[in-house]
């Protein structure tokens, strides 16, 4: 049986993100990672959402209809004809 | 200001320099790097996919019109997403559109399923039962699995709106917690709420998905 001051399986679930936001104040912080160094099962569960996050960050997305994209870039074209900016390049691109 | 946002900051400027000095191909990598963002933030005001999409090509409209107003300040992805919020909240009103954000308070159940802990007559009331302890899922490979991208996809659709918005803005597109914030008028509070509620819910979706394979297995 833990003392009351550790922190609960079933509480450090629902302070996964506020930890991983950086949201935690230093003392939740420290009882957060200390749950985590002795329950293996909570830092599995940590890491299944990083891994979610991971993936997530590979979902691919949908883009924009070819005729919008035709039309923005020969908007573009027409507000922002382009300069002929030769010396200015050689240094920026150099 | 840390040296990784001052170097992003150059890149911005010299982005946008090239786009002032007219650079198509400038201008159309960052149409396709920033329009799905876009439209996502527009989804937060208006309706419709495609009055989203009307929102987008409003706000490139905009931006190619104002670059000279870009003060290289804060970050250019920064100032497109507010340009955006600018546009869709008009059209929005127009439209009616409200995401349910009041629900955010509402909720206050965990999103773990209780049963997976020890109850309170346990020996070690609060901690995952044998059962329920998550178990490791199945290694993660250099090449994405294309079934969990399909099966995320999916599941992003599932979410209750708010929470979907707001994971797709941070996981998906990117977007830091200040951005989703002013993005969507979110307090940093309920954004959070609405990330981990919605981030607890696809967890759980792979969970039953390495789950099963390995059933099969």
């Amino acid at each position: 049986m833990t003392d009351d001051e550790e922190l609960r399986c079933r509480q450090v679930v629902e302070l996964v993100t506020d930890y991983l936001e950086g949201a935690l104040d230093p003392e939740l912080t420290a009882r957060f990672r200390a749950h985590l160094r002795g329950c293996p099962h909570c830092t599995e569960y940590l890491d299944q959402v990083r891994r979610t996050i991971r993936t997530l960050g590979h979902v691919p997305v949908d883009a924009l209809p070819p005729e919008t994209m035709a039309g923005l870039l020969a908007e573009f074209g027409n507000l922002r004809p382009e300069q002929p900016t030769p010396r200015r390049s050689l240094f920026r691109r150099g | 200001m840390t040296g990784r946002e001052r170097r992003a900051l150059r890149r911005d400027t010299a982005l946008v320099e090239r786009l002032r000095a007219g650079d198509r191909a400038a201008f159309s990598a960052v149409v396709t790097d920033y329009s799905p963002m876009m439209r996502h933030v527009a989804r937060g005001y208006v309706a419709s996919a495609a009055a989203a999409d009307d929102v987008v090509q409003e706000a490139w409209l905009t931006v190619i019109r104002s670059l000279e107003t870009f003060e290289g300040r804060s970050a250019l992805r920064t100032w497109i997403v507010g340009i955006v919020v600018n546009i869709a909240r008009r059209r929005g009103a127009k439209d009616a559109r409200t995401v349910p954000w009041s629900a955010v308070a509402a909720d206050g159940g965990g999103t773990v399923d209780p049963t997976r802990f020890q109850g309170g007559d346990a020996p070690n009331p609060g901690a995952w039962t044998s059962i329920g302890a998550p178990s490791p899922w199945a290694p993660e490979r250099r090449a994405l699995d294309a079934e969990a991208l399909r099966l995320l996809r999916t599941a992003l659709t599932t979410l209750p709106e708010s929470q979907r918005l707001v994971v797709t803005l941070r996981d998906v597109d990117g977007l830091t917690g200040e951005e989703v914030c002013a993005a969507l008028g979110l307090t940093a509070g309920n954004q959070r709420i609405l990330l981990h509620r919605g981030r607890a819910r696809l967890r759980q979706e792979l969970e039953d998905y390495y789950r099963g394979n390995e059933v099969k297995r």
